[in-house]
């Protein structure tokens, strides 16, 4: 089957393309992208006035399955993935049995062969059922198709085990990715320690608790020369030692939410669980330097962290609610709003946060064949488009996904996914 | 949303002052039983132990000629696991015209009010709100003869975990009072100072208490703290409210406690049982104080 998308305004940052051009697909595979292709045969999408890009890769994500099917499946997670233009998804591996094991990870991927309508490439725990202890099976998951190791969600408090999980990874190649919270410091937590959970009468979740995870790591990374990333970053001081560890020349990466961008604990709606996630939605400063990482470079990648919970257990009282909210679909609305509308990015930067970023932290960009992130010829025909201007308004209850924790529900964009392409095949187009 | 009363925070100074103002017809001068309530169905719902408070809402309904009903966690199906929301969906259906909540979760009246139609009178929530303990704590100082401007009032104790603070915080503020937050460091976060104006903060009670003409002591929670955070044995030490500390006060300074106190922890026995305790005007003050907030949130609708 081949696919032409025809006259839109391609952005691919690994070339560094940018200017309005059609681009060829065929067996699965990027043909080319130039001006006026005309192939025989081909089914043409009209892309005028639409962004055309590399396939979004969103790095973190939760599908539930195996073991929390009531709030999302592999299957239904990839909906809502496609539905926010992805075309890759990572999970991570809290699920029940956590991903600690090459059997684990092939069911995953098995499963998503069968069912999912975008590509999964799932992430290993770091330790066995992720309780910090004991190294989980981290090659044999790698060679299962394992792209990272994380516990994220229960993140490892030993730092002797992180030390030596690093070395392992480093011994692999594949990255660790770390939720950085100190649980210690952020015992019994409901909201970033501040100013709104004083009066809110919430406990908090001091920014510290995050800082001293991710300096621990740094130094770590350094000791082990480990490629280390640390997941939905939302402090300042933690974006400052990333800047300081990659001046420094380390492996050290970051990916930060589009909750983070467009949220600040100011902004909860008072007891309001759906506002409710890991790290918590932090000051206006932090999220002010979250934004600057995005724009000077300290941060790499958006990554959405979609954690879906059944409305049951986001219904009851705040500190008994679960963390977490869903995210794929409202991603680009979102970033196009906080980042590129507001002139704090230009869409380049805005598709390398989606594609070379994320691709180049799992070594997607260097696969043997079927790379992603990238428009290149032989390249996997993953392309996300997307417009920058179509006004929509967020109805959580037409998701994709199986639950509806969104604190976006009801919210106006500008601009949003149009269609998602996965191997060559268009698996999602807006109504 | 319907007009129950969920926290000082959002109330006007006038809607305050209005409280206070008809709370005093409500001072058991006469005491006898009224009937502006009559025909009222008022439940009374707590998810957390408290003889005072569910006692005290309770004659304030009956005084006004409601009918009450009290049910209390132990007894309802919440011990069978049944969530919130369901619990109150179930006996909103039964179309009581109020429902008095105390829970251990704060936000728990907030978050149910968004999900029901009958009114909510918040009877405490966790670490956030307890307006009605404001309410009585405003009028026994008003009864003392002082004024709420300018009056400098010293607050002890637990002030981080304490939902009565956080309401006499809002209201005092929103009258001018001058406020003085004292406490051990960890039980003191320092954004306390821009939850309202005029608040001071410090962990020399010394300092807190001098010139005031009202020190309020908190009752201390351990039970609401992940860990201690203060040397339990020390507490008493540093900010437990002695005789001594009465001289730092104005002269006629008066003394208060949400109770119930823990003689010996955060009040020596003398000064709680001294001339300058008003403790009991206040368990008094409690019922006047809820008569005037059920008559708001129940009145004016007939039938």
């Amino acid at each position: 089957m081949a696919l032409l998308i025809k006259n839109g305004r391609v952005i691919d940052p690994a070339s560094g393309h940018d200017g309005i051009a059609d681009v060829w697909i065929e067996g699965g595979l990027i043909r080319g992208v130039g001006d006026d292709l005309t192939p025989a045969g081909v089914e043409i999408f009209d892309a005028t006035g639409l962004i055309v890009a590399p396939g979004f890769i969103d790095m973190h994500v939760h599908l539930r399955e195996p073991g929390f099917e009531h709030a999302e499946t592999i299957e239904t997670g990839s909906r809502a993935a496609a539905a926010g233009g992805f075309t890759s998804i990572c999970p991570m591996p809290n699920t029940s049995p956590v991903n600690d094991n090459a059997t684990v990870t092939s069911y995953i991927i098995e499963k998503a062969r069968a069912h999912a309508i975008v590509k999964v490439w799932p992430i290993g725990a770091i330790t066995k059922g992720s309780a910090g202890e004991e190294l989980a099976a981290i090659g044999s998951m790698k060679n299962a198709g394992a792209v990272a190791i994380s516990d994220d969600g229960r993140p490892v408090m030993n730092a002797r085990v992180m030390r030596r999980a690093m070395e392992f990874a480093r011994s692999l190649g594949i990255p660790v990715i770390d939720h950085c919270e100190d649980l210690h410091l952020s015992a019994g937590g409901d909201m970033h320690e501040g100013l709104e959970s004083v009066r809110l009468g919430l406990r908090g979740i001091p920014a510290c608790s995050e800082d001293v995870m991710v300096a621990r790591d740094i130094l770590l990374a350094e000791v082990t020369g480990a490629r280390y990333h640390v997941a939905h970053i939302s402090s300042r001081h933690a974006a400052e030692m990333v800047a300081f560890a990659k001046a420094r020349g380390l492996a050290v990466s970051a990916e930060a939410t589009p909750h983070h961008l467009a949220l600040a604990d100011a902004d909860i709606q008072p007891y309001d669980s759906n506002f409710k996630m890991k790290p918590p939605l932090r000051s206006r400063c932090d999220v002010g330097a979250v934004a600057e990482g995005l724009i000077n470079g300290a941060i790499d990648a958006i990554a959405t962290d979609h954690a879906p919970h059944a409305g049951s257990e986001k219904m009851q009282e705040f500190e008994k609610c679960p963390f977490g909210i869903i995210g794929l679909e409202t991603a680009i609305g979102v970033v196009l709003e906080t980042m590129v509308h507001s002139g704090k990015i230009g869409l380049m930067r805005m598709v390398e946060l989606f594609t070379t970023g994320p691709a180049k932290i799992l070594g997607l960009d260097s696969l043997e064949n079927m790379k992603r992130g990238t428009l290149a010829p032989g390249a996997a025909a993953d392309v996300t488009i997307f417009s920058t201007d179509r006004e929509w308004t967020y109805d959580v209850n037409k998701s994709a996904s199986k639950s509806r924790n969104s604190p976006f529900d009801g919210r106006r964009f500008k601009g949003g996914p149009v269609a998602t392409v996965v191997n060559g095949r268009v698996v999602w187009q807006v109504q | 949303m319907p007009a129950g009363l969920l926290g000082i925070e959002d109330l006007t100074r006038e809607e305050v002052q209005s409280i206070l103002d008809r709370a005093r017809d409500f001072q058991p001068r006469g005491l006898r039983k009224l009937d502006l309530l009559r025909g009222r169905m008022v439940v009374n719902l707590f998810f957390e132990a408290s003889t005072r408070t569910r006692t005290s809402f309770e004659i304030a309904a009956k005084r006004l000629g409601a009918d009450t009903i009290s049910i209390t966690a132990q007894a309802s199906s919440v011990s069978k696991g049944e969530s919130l929301v369901d619990t109150l969906n179930t006996l909103a259906a039964m179309r009581p015209d109020a429902i008095i909540m105390r829970h251990a979760a704060s936000g728990a009246p907030h978050f149910l009010q968004r999900h029901l139609e009958t009114p909510i009178v918040n009877a405490g929530d966790g670490t956030h709100e307890h307006p009605t303990q404001a309410l009585l704590d405003a009028r026994t100082i008003l009864d003392r003869g002082k004024a709420l401007e300018g009056l400098r009032v010293a607050i002890i104790g637990d002030i981080a975990h304490s939902r009565v603070a956080r309401s006499n915080v809002y209201l005092l503020s929103k009258f001018g009072a001058q406020i003085v937050l004292c406490g051990p460091a960890s039980l003191l976060p320092a954004e306390l100072k821009q939850i309202a104006p005029g608040i001071t903060l410090t962990t020399d009670m010394r300092e807190a208490i001098c010139e005031a003409d009202v020190i309020m002591m908190l009752r201390v929670q351990l039970e609401r703290q992940y860990e201690s955070a203060f040397p339990a044995s020390e507490y008493f030490q540093f900010y437990g409210l002695r005789l001594e500390h009465l001289e730092l006060a104005r002269p006629n300074v008066i003394v208060m406690h949400p109770g119930p106190i823990n003689r010996g922890r955060e009040i020596s026995s003398e000064v709680a049982d001294s001339q300058r305790s008003v403790i009991l005007s206040q368990v008094e003050n409690g019922v006047a104080v809820r008569m005037a907030v059920l008559e708001r949130v129940l009145g004016g609708v007939t039938n």
